[in-house]
């Protein structure tokens, strides 16, 4: 079973001459493990996609299942409930609560959902701890680096038993090496069975994912074919001069 | 790529053997840049030549023959590393020449021609990119041999945006500015002015 389907997406704001038709239309199926960056021009309409298969805005028409749930047929404590459990949401901006220190915002979503605070701060720490952040675990946000604070971010996205990472834009304003760590840690929870989609307009982020949809005008217009080995990339012998 | 000076680089740690230097290219390469024995051979004996190298002059050329880099050799190494590489004129870039003539085709789409091939260097970039997914594969030479190809690709990637964004802003202003001209998209940008400009190698 996949674990977001988007059928037949669309989103209009407005109406009459200021009406925006910011989603037309869009299909799109993101199975366990997979990755699937989002790539298109300001306006495309990136954003909206991942707000709505984040049930944190309501498409105009169309479906949007997550793990086979139909979000339509939710109560609002139950899209809650899954937004809290099952979906991880990373924002260019981090997000974190500068009055918590790393290990607690990593460990607030657990405690929401009634964990003991330190039964959650155990698995907020070994979330870290995996991630090579053990060290900061105890810093506040703004003891910490760009960097370091998009993986405490991630950190938060993959605590507990979530199955879904959306992510908008997640390296920023970060430096290549930063960007890249941030996108292998992403790599790293997919491995695990997440399933993740990274809108970003960086093609060397997009770069780790396993399919690459092209967002227009609120439509997908194209997609990467599933790619052979990098074998195919090294040339054979007597090509260098 | 240059086999001579990658050669000379090598010797500079010490006297080597023909096979020995080519297994040390391609592991200096991360294995991106594999070369045949006879290329290494050719390239050793036109140092020699030069007085670049010496070598054992005992043997013939094979395996078993030693080479060591000469002062002149170093003084050439020294001053390659420090020639920029002929990166002034713009090269006659195909891509740039295929969107250029897909401006003047009539019928054809000028942004799909674009898509289709930022699609390409979208899926190029991907099997790059799983190159460095297991990081104890990754040693240090092939992640800068992949990083330089990855920073090649996305610059490329970034121009096909810039003219994608550039075409619909001059199709915006063109209807804006005569909107009978609105349903002809995109408008036909002019060629540049400045036709010779880099068109001369």
């Amino acid at each position: 079973m996949s674990m977001l389907e988007l059928r037949g997406v669309t989103k209009v704001y407005g109406q009459g001459d200021t009406m925006v038709n910011a989603l037309r239309g869009i299909d799109l199926t993101v199975e366990p493990g997979a990755m699937v960056a989002v790539m298109g021009p300001s306006g495309s309409g990136k954003s909206t996609l991942l707000t709505i298969a984040g049930s944190l805005e309501e498409p105009t028409e169309g479906e949007v299942l997550i793990d086979g749930a139909l979000l339509r047929q939710m109560s609002r404590n139950a899209k809650a409930r899954l937004r809290r459990r099952s979906i991880g949401y990373v924002f260019q901006d981090f997000n974190l609560l500068p009055g918590l220190t790393a290990v607690e915002n990593v460990a607030l979503p657990l405690e929401l959902d009634g964990i003991s605070g330190r039964r959650a701060r155990a698995t907020g720490n070994r979330v870290l701890d995996d991630l090579g952040l053990s060290k900061r675990a105890d810093r506040f946000p703004d003891q910490l680096s760009g960097g370091e604070r998009q993986r405490v971010a991630i950190a938060r996205a993959v605590v507990g038993e979530r199955h879904l990472l959306l992510a908008d834009e997640p390296s920023g304003a970060l430096d290549s090496v930063n960007g890249e760590a941030v996108m292998r840690m992403v790599h790293e929870a997919c491995k695990r069975g997440v399933a993740a989609v990274v809108v970003t307009h960086d093609a060397q982020l997009a770069s780790w994912a396993d399919r690459v949809v092209f967002l227009r005008d609120g439509h997908i217009v194209d997609q990467t074919a599933p790619q052979a080995g990098p074998e195919s990339l090294l040339s054979t012998p007597g090509q260098a001069q | 790529m240059s086999v001579k000076h990658a050669l000379l680089a090598l010797l500079s740690e010490g006297p080597k053997y023909g096979l020995q230097l080519r297994e040390e290219f391609e592991s200096g390469t991360g294995e991106v840049w594999p070369l045949n024995v006879g290329q290494v051979y050719t390239t050793l004996q036109r140092l020699e030549r030069d007085g670049l190298v010496e070598s054992d002059d005992t043997t013939e050329i094979g395996p078993q023959k030693g080479f060591r880099i000469t002062a002149a050799g170093a003084e050439e190494l020294t001053a390659w590393l420090r020639t920029p590489p002929d990166l002034s004129s713009p090269p006659r870039d195909e891509l740039v020449i295929k969107v250029l003539v897909a401006l003047r085709v009539p019928g054809v789409d000028v942004h799909e021609v674009l898509q289709v091939h930022r699609r390409y260097l979208v899926e190029l970039m991907q099997q790059w990119t799983r190159l460095k997914e297991d990081e104890a594969d990754y040693d240090l030479s092939l992640a800068l041999v992949v990083d330089a190809e990855l920073f090649r690709l996305d610059s490329v990637i970034r121009w096909l945006d810039s003219a994608d964004g550039r075409l619909k802003r001059a199709a915006t202003d063109a209807a804006t500015a005569t909107p009978a001209a609105a349903a002809s998209q995109p408008s036909p940008a002019p060629l540049p002015k400045r036709r010779r400009t880099g068109a001369r190698r």
